[in-house]
């Protein structure tokens, strides 16, 4: 486990971690460039900052490539992803890398990975469909009072008909059972629509 | 037994992956210090090890369970077409029937009854074909969506498609003969259904199906390989298509 380095790439300072490629990813200085275009998480950490974490549960792990980084700098990550194609991948992403547990379960039934899942200090969730406060309320469980969650929200997939403001509007209230919503920041212009949502864990 | 995963001893991996499958506990714990207090494991080294080893078996174990996305989908495409079928002959049988006598109201209730079903079979396929082809069901609308996955054996096998071969899915007859007969060869198939080919004059008729099988193509393979969503896709064939059909005569 190592920190986030930040370097210059495409004239924009981006995150990097060490650790084996994962992909097909850029390498700078032999550290793996972390691009805001390709993951909608490293394009939060380039506009919010490292916010800091050691275990992370990381909802709707895809095909392992973000979960990858954050396991290049955690103390343990848990990626939790239903799709079966994906899933193989992130399998495949897990065995390289010591501190990934990959979670083949539904994130809106978290109780079935609750006998292996510690509780953790940052929640990223990336889910992308519909319902996604409901699944961070679902395991706001597994984070820790006072800690941070960041829920990646595409104005479009919850309301085709909604205003981008109005969806996070609605998110942000959803959210309030078990989370202070921070802020919300815009991941453009390396996303279109697309925002994270940062809350913390009351 | 409701327990955490270490609880019932982790001698070996097998017993490890036997306990990942333990009934959920009444709350997430703090479970690495927890167990290494419990005197399971020496460390949370030796606590992360195992666990590593046993969530790959058990991640490995549940994606062979996990039946491929696309079957329900497959399925209830075909049961709709069977429902179709079934509900357009029987009603042909009742109106038959009503013209030289009045027909029972049994008959009619089940004609209503097959037509209900079909509806309600159609509204879980566009949802369902949604989750798992999002960008394809956003390109072609969901019903096209759900034709063309069930038409090619599976999102898979429609991923691994050549967008040529995509493009004339379902015109199977017709390629038939031209390689036969030396007939022109079918410019469309399933995706005829699409308005931008449909709706496309005869004479560009083809460029917008070639156009729309590469996204439609793209699209698929986005679906079964990333999962992520790229409203992109649908803007760049939006003006792709507005350019050809904007083409004048013979151009
Ligand atoms: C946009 S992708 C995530 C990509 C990932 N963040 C990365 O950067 O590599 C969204 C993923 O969430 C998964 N997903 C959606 N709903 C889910 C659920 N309820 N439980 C688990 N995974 C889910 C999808 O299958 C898809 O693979």
């Amino acid at each position: 486990m190592t920190d986030i380095e930040w370097r210059d790439f495409d004239g924009v300072e981006v995150p990097t971690t060490s650790g084996e490629a994962a992909a097909d990813e850029p390498v700078v200085d032999g550290r793996r460039v972390w691009h805001p275009r390709r993951s909608k998480l490293a394009a939060a950490l380039v506009k919010e900052g490292f916010p800091g974490w050691r275990k992370v549960l990381y909802l709707g792990g895809g095909a392992g490539t973000g979960p990858s980084y954050v396991a290049d700098t955690a103390e343990a990550v848990y990626a939790v992803e239903f799709a079966r194609s994906p899933a193989r991948r992130l399998v495949e992403v897990a065995e390289t890398r010591q501190r990934l547990f990959p979670v083949v379960e539904d994130a809106r039934k978290p109780e079935i990975y609750r006998s292996y899942v510690e509780k953790v200090d940052f929640l990223y969730q990336d889910v992308a469909t519909r319902g996604q406060a409901d699944v961070a309320n679902a395991n706001a469980e597994y984070l820790r009072s006072g800690s941070t969650a960041w829920i990646t929200v595409k104005a479009r997939s919850e309301d085709v008909t909604a205003e981008p403001e109005d969806v996070y509007d609605d998110v942000e209230e959803e959210l309030g059972e078990n989370y202070t919503v921070e802020g919300i920041v815009d991941l453009a212009p390396f996303y279109d629509d697309h925002a994270v949502v940062t809350a913390t864990k009351i | 037994m409701t327990a955490y995963w270490f609880e019932g001893g982790v001698e070996d991996v097998e017993d490890a992956v036997e306990g990942l499958r333990n009934e959920a506990p009444e709350e997430a714990a703090d479970l690495p210090s927890l167990a290494v207090e419990s005197g399971v494991f020496t460390d949370e080294e030796h606590y992360y090890n195992r666990l590593h080893e046993a969530t790959l078996e058990h991640a490995r174990r549940r994606i062979e369970e996990l039946e491929p996305e696309d079957s329900a989908v497959v399925h209830a495409v075909r049961t709709l077409d069977e429902l179709d079928d079934a509900g357009g002959r029987l009603r042909q049988r009742v109106e038959d029937w009503r013209g030289d006598s009045e027909p029972v109201a049994e008959a009619e209730d089940v004609v209503d009854a097959v037509e209900d079903a079909r509806e309600e079979l159609r509204e879980r396929v566009e949802r369902e074909v949604r989750d798992v082809a999002p960008n394809l069901s956003k390109i072609a609308g969901p019903l096209l969506a759900a034709r063309l996955i069930a038409e090619a054996g599976g999102l898979d096998s429609l991923a691994k498609m050549p967008s040529g071969t995509l493009q004339v899915l379902g015109a199977e007859d017709a390629l038939f003969r031209h390689l036969q007969d030396g007939t022109p060869p079918p410019k469309h198939g399933l995706i005829y259904l699409h308005p931008y080919v449909h709706e496309t004059t005869p004479e560009h008729r083809g460029s917008a199906a070639r156009c729309l099988a590469g996204k439609l193509s793209i699209a698929a393979r986005v679906d079964r390989y990333s999962g992520d969503l790229r409203p992109e896709l649908k803007e760049e064939l939006d003006m792709k298509i507005q350019e050809i059909q904007s083409r004048g005569e013979g151009g």
